[in-house]
């Protein structure tokens, strides 16, 4: 199917209000990017999204792909962040609402660095993290490929809607099976065996890098005590991140991540041998 | 001359492409200072791949060392372009991040550690999925680490090229050489052809293609810092000279505005060509 015929997701704006109702909105860079600053849990915060602008000075980028201006956009409100909090011991949080189709496919991108303004994104919020700013990111629809790399895949915690619309992969599923030579069907009937393969959100769980499914009323457009739940959700993780907890590790305990320890074990037991 | 002989080692003369991923590492590393890290002796295979009725490799198409580049301790990690494309799979992947994750380590230590990655890839392997994009964001995030001590090198010579989730993790280091049959871009030319049609991106059109992602591109874009000819000693050269001028003042991820105000005054009205690319990424800056 050609993407341009499926809908534009908007659950990432709908989840952006609702949880930053009582917060102040922060002029960001481009049109394609929401940010507001704020309180949870008595911390400072400040919430990003990356949304679908259908006059986006890039055309290839209306739907709410991460492009060129998004990867800049994200990595200029997150470096401000850091140099603003370089000399307050209390860091703001960072939370990345997740509704990311895809990063931004065509030939200006490609041609203008598109890997780079996405290297900026993916450094900023690694940076970040690493200064000891909580860095959690919130999937509420598509989490895809590059686009999650640059916005979400560097946090400290990552929770997902337990949703359908919620969605883990490396490529969309018509063209990895035209990259893979198989067919969709015979791409399903690989994932029930290889989980890292599947599309669902539970294949992905079993993966040991989210820290948790919530469950809601609606994913599409979320109900009063929808927000209220993932927003205690939020405050709970923060409240969990310890000062020196600033490394990705404890992605490594889940079930289906077993050659990721053990080339880890192995290669230590070596280093000094 | 006999590859298995091992007075040769470090005397290889001739282009670097043809190489393998662990004689290339040979080649640029200090006479007789590496030590390969879990070797394929050690079977580290992907526990993936046999179930897709594919033959995995013994190190997973990715090979890992230590040694030493003029005198000074570096980690080494090379692409095995020849083996799925490539591709990252969860075991190459976690050889990778794992090996930055020991340099960072020495490195708190007060060890200087520089790493060195040879990148031949397509990206994250599709056949496993989630955990190649997992490992791909574990070694981005341990590049951004270790490279506040040491500098972090690419190395992107072809024949593949880098692509993908990988093309972000090559924007990520502190220095990028590349040669004229090197390749960088974020998107492979079928899949943007698939996704946004064959008039925004034809994917047989080789000269278009070379034009835009090639390494005369890139080099002229401001986007690699050096350019070199396709030759051992030459690269060796580039790579020795990037780990003597140390850790740069600003990494080119890091530099935000400037790119952004370029792209935001960028006429997207008509189509791009390599001409108006080099201008768009050049503008203003003192060469």
């Amino acid at each position: 199917m050609n993407a341009q015929m499926k809908p534009i997701s908007q659950r990432g704006s709908q989840w952006f209000d609702g949880l930053t109702a009582s917060m102040d909105s922060v002029n960001a860079a481009v049109p394609s990017l929401r940010i507001a600053d704020g309180e949870l849990a008595g911390r400072a915060c400040r919430m990003l999204l990356v949304k679908p602008d259908v006059d986006n000075h890039f055309p290839r980028a209306t739907r709410g792909e991460v492009g060129l201006l998004e990867g800049y956009g994200l990595a200029a409100a997150i470096d401000e962040a850091i140099k603003t909090d370089a000399d307050n011991p209390h860091k703001r949080a960072l939370i990345a609402i997740v509704d990311v189709p895809s990063q931004a496919y065509g030939r200006r991108e490609e041609a203008l660095g598109i890997h780079q303004a996405l290297a900026a994104a993916v450094s900023a919020y690694a940076r970040a993290r690493q200064a000891g700013h909580p860095v959690i990111a919130l999937l509420v629809g598509k989490a895809m490929s590059g686009a999650f790399l640059a916005h979400g895949y560097q946090a400290n915690r990552i929770f997902a809607l337990a949703d359908s619309g919620v969605q883990v992969h490396a490529m969309g599923k018509a063209a990895a099976a035209r990259v893979t030579l198989r067919t969709e069907e015979e791409l399903d009937k690989l994932a029930a065996d290889i989980p890292p393969m599947a599309y669902d959100l539970e294949s992905y769980a079993s993966l040991g890098l989210l820290e948790s499914l919530l469950e809601v009323e609606s994913a599409e457009s979320p109900s009063a005590g929808d927000i209220d739940k993932v927003r205690t959700v939020v405050a709970e993780a923060l409240n969990d991140i310890q000062p020196g907890d600033t490394g990705l590790e404890r992605r490594l305990n889940g079930t289906n991540r077993g050659a990721s320890r053990l080339v880890r074990e192995q290669l230590r037991a070596q280093w000094e041998a | 001359m006999s590859e298995l002989n091992a007075n040769f080692q470090g005397n290889y003369e001739g282009g670097f492409i043809d190489l393998s991923a662990r004689k290339r590492i040979e080649s640029l590393l200090d006479s007789g200072s590496m030590r390969e890290l879990l070797t394929p002796f050690d079977r580290l295979t992907s526990p993936w791949l046999e179930k897709q009725g594919i033959v995995p490799q013994f190190d997973d198409g990715v090979v890992i060392a230590r040694g030493k580049l003029d005198n000074k301790a570096v980690v080494v990690a090379a692409i095995e372009g020849g083996f799925q494309g490539g591709s990252l799979g969860e075991v190459g992947g976690a050889k990778i991040a794992g090996l930055l994750e020991l340099a960072i380590e020495e490195n708190r230590k007060g060890n200087p550690t520089a790493a060195v990655l040879m990148l031949e890839t397509g990206g994250v392997r599709l056949q496993e999925a989630n955990l190649g994009l997992a490992a791909i964001a574990e070694i981005q995030s341990a590049i951004v680490e270790l490279r506040q001590y040491q500098p972090v090198i690419a190395v992107v010579t072809g024949p593949v090229g880098c692509f993908g989730g990988m093309s972000i993790t090559a924007g990520l280091c502190s220095y990028l050489i590349i040669t004229r049959e090197g390749r960088l871009g974020l998107n492979g030319p079928q899949v943007i052809e698939q996704e946004a049609g064959v008039e925004e991106y034809d994917s047989r059109d080789r000269g278009l293609i070379w034009g835009l992602t090639g390494g005369t591109q890139r080099f002229a874009s401001g986007l690699v810092d050096a350019f070199v000819d396709d030759d051992v000693s030459a690269l060796s050269t580039s790579v020795r000279d990037c780990l003597a001028q140390g850790v740069p003042a600003l990494h080119r991820s890091d530099d935000i505005s400037a790119p952004l105000t370029r792209l935001q005054q960028f006429d997207t009205r008509e189509q791009i060509d390599a001409q108006r690319a080099r201008q768009a990424l050049t503008e203003g800056k003192t060469a």
